[in-house]
């Protein structure tokens, strides 16, 4: 059984539909990379998932469990599914340690004591320790990024998904982000990824995901995308994109 | 005399922001997040007490009941009038301060999983209330003067003793209401003062509104 299946998603916004029926599935452990130019709704499919943007038609299963079901317990659901967002949405009022063990205390009902330490071990493994004490404000975007990702694996999700991690961040703080995330793959997360950083693709994606106009035109292994891509307009999106961002790796 | 009378004022100002304080927020909570129905109702309700002067509210409170053989204390009396009058105005700062929090905040902690009411609480309204001090500074500047109107429903505050004592001697009638000036100037100063601090005190280094809206 896949850790989420994704079955026939569909969202409009307004007039517009932004997504057309999308399906795929992913494994425990697996991560895979969706890539497409934007307004195809990458993002969007994200939110689908987590319901923070329910889908008006389509289902979606964590582990077996319906997250799309009208009876389903949404909020259990999410705490098992990270959220990494472009923008960080950091917890303005707290400090990176406030940010990391909140999560685990209101949703989880782990002590203070317990959940500062963990909040403390996951500091350390995005290499933020020395930041505990420090508001948001007070780190860089790359730091932030850092922090939040730490938050989100602090709930000890089933999957973490990221929507464009590192769009907003400046091109010297990309590599600090994009390591965090390398080493979280390779430890066996399972992790949905939009992002136009290749490099990353290259190094730890199962599979690329390539999305268009609201529907998944490609997929398949990196290697395969990148040297022999079936449509046209893949190879053409992939050679542009990599031009623009280069291979971070 | 003059200082009894003033320290009616300042117990009638903590009850009327306490009340202010209570309703405001729940009327501001309700406006931003009460969906339709209530969210109306809140509203309306803002828009009732922003527009009936604060004589008439007092007289409506303090001679209203009494008709129905209720007999309403006049500190009571205008703790209620000028109480839910300033929660219409403070619902209004909170709510500004509500809506000026980035809606990524939100989804940040329901992507977490928590509840919208946990959300709500241990997110958004800390922040909000950071941003309201500013304004609730000018609200209370406003409902510190406003305590004076309580006189006409006789009650022993600060100006009503001023009217005693310039019945019995017209000629003091300058430098007793000068001294009122200058009780109020003083009361002013020292409560934006505290605000001030408070809202140095409960600063967040480098806080700015940000994120994604």
């Amino acid at each position: 059984m896949s850790l989420l299946r994704v079955e026939g998603i569909h969202k409009r916004y307004g007039k517009e539909e932004v997504l057309k029926g999308v399906s795929f599935e992913l494994e425990r452990g697996e991560t895979k990379v969706i890539i497409g130019p934007s307004g195809t709704g990458k993002s969007t499919l994200l939110r689908c998932i987590n319901q923070l943007t329910p889908p008006e038609k389509g289902r979606v299963w964590l582990d077996g469990t319906e997250i799309t079901h009208a009876h389903a317990k949404i909020n259990d659901l999410r705490a098992q599914i990270g959220f990494v967002f472009q923008s960080f949405n950091l917890f303005s009022h707290l400090t990176a340690l406030g940010n990391v063990r909140i999560g685990p205390i209101k949703v989880k009902g782990m002590s203070k004591e317990d959940a500062t330490e963990l909040a403390m071990e996951e500091l350390g493994r995005v290499g933020l320790k020395d930041k505990a004490d420090a508001y948001p404000a007070q780190l860089s975007g790359g730091q932030q990024q850092r922090v939040s990702i730490a938050r989100a694996y602090a709930m000890r999700p089933k999957l973490i998904l990221f929507d464009e991690p590192t769009s907003a961040l400046d091109p010297e703080l990309i590599g600090e982000v994009l390591e965090v995330m390398i080493s979280l793959a390779k430890g066996g997360m399972t992790m949905l990824v939009v992002t136009h950083e290749m490099g990353f693709a290259r190094a730890v994606a199962d599979e690329i995901i390539f999305m268009e106009h609201g529907v998944i035109t490609e997929q398949g292994e990196p290697k395969q995308m990148f040297l022999a891509p079936k449509h046209k307009r893949t190879g053409e999106f992939l050679n542009k994109i990599t031009e623009l961002y280069g291979e971070t790796d | 005399m003059l200082l009894h009378g003033t320290l009616i004022n300042i117990e009638l100002l903590l009850a009327l922001l306490i009340v202010g304080l209570l309703v405001g927020t729940l009327i501001a909570l309700l406006q931003v997040y009460g969906g339709r129905f209530l969210g109306t109702l809140a509203s309306g309700y803002a828009w009732i007490f922003r527009s009936i002067p604060a004589l008439v509210l007092l007289f409506l409170f303090y001679f209203g009941p009494s008709q129905f053989g209720v007999n309403v204390a006049p500190f009571i009396a205008a703790t209620i009038a000028l109480g839910l009058r300033s929660s219409a105005y403070q619902s209004q700062i909170f709510r500004g301060a509500l809506q000026a929090i980035p809606h990524g905040q939100m989804m940040a902690a329901r992507s977490l999983g928590m509840t919208r009411v946990q959300a709500i609480v241990s997110i958004i309204i800390p922040q909000a209330l950071r941003l309201s001090i500013a304004g609730w500074s000018n609200e209370f500047s406003s409902v510190v003067k406003d305590t004076t109107l309580a006189y006409v429903v006789g009650l022993n505050e600060v100006l009503r003793k001023v009217r005693i004592i310039t019945d019995r001697h017209y000629d003091l009638a300058m430098l007793a209401y000068l001294t009122v000036a200058l009780i109020f100037l003083g009361l002013t100063y020292a409560g934006n003062w505290g605000l001030g601090w408070l809202e140095t005190r409960i600063r967040i280094p480098g806080l700015q509104i940000g994120g994604e809206l």
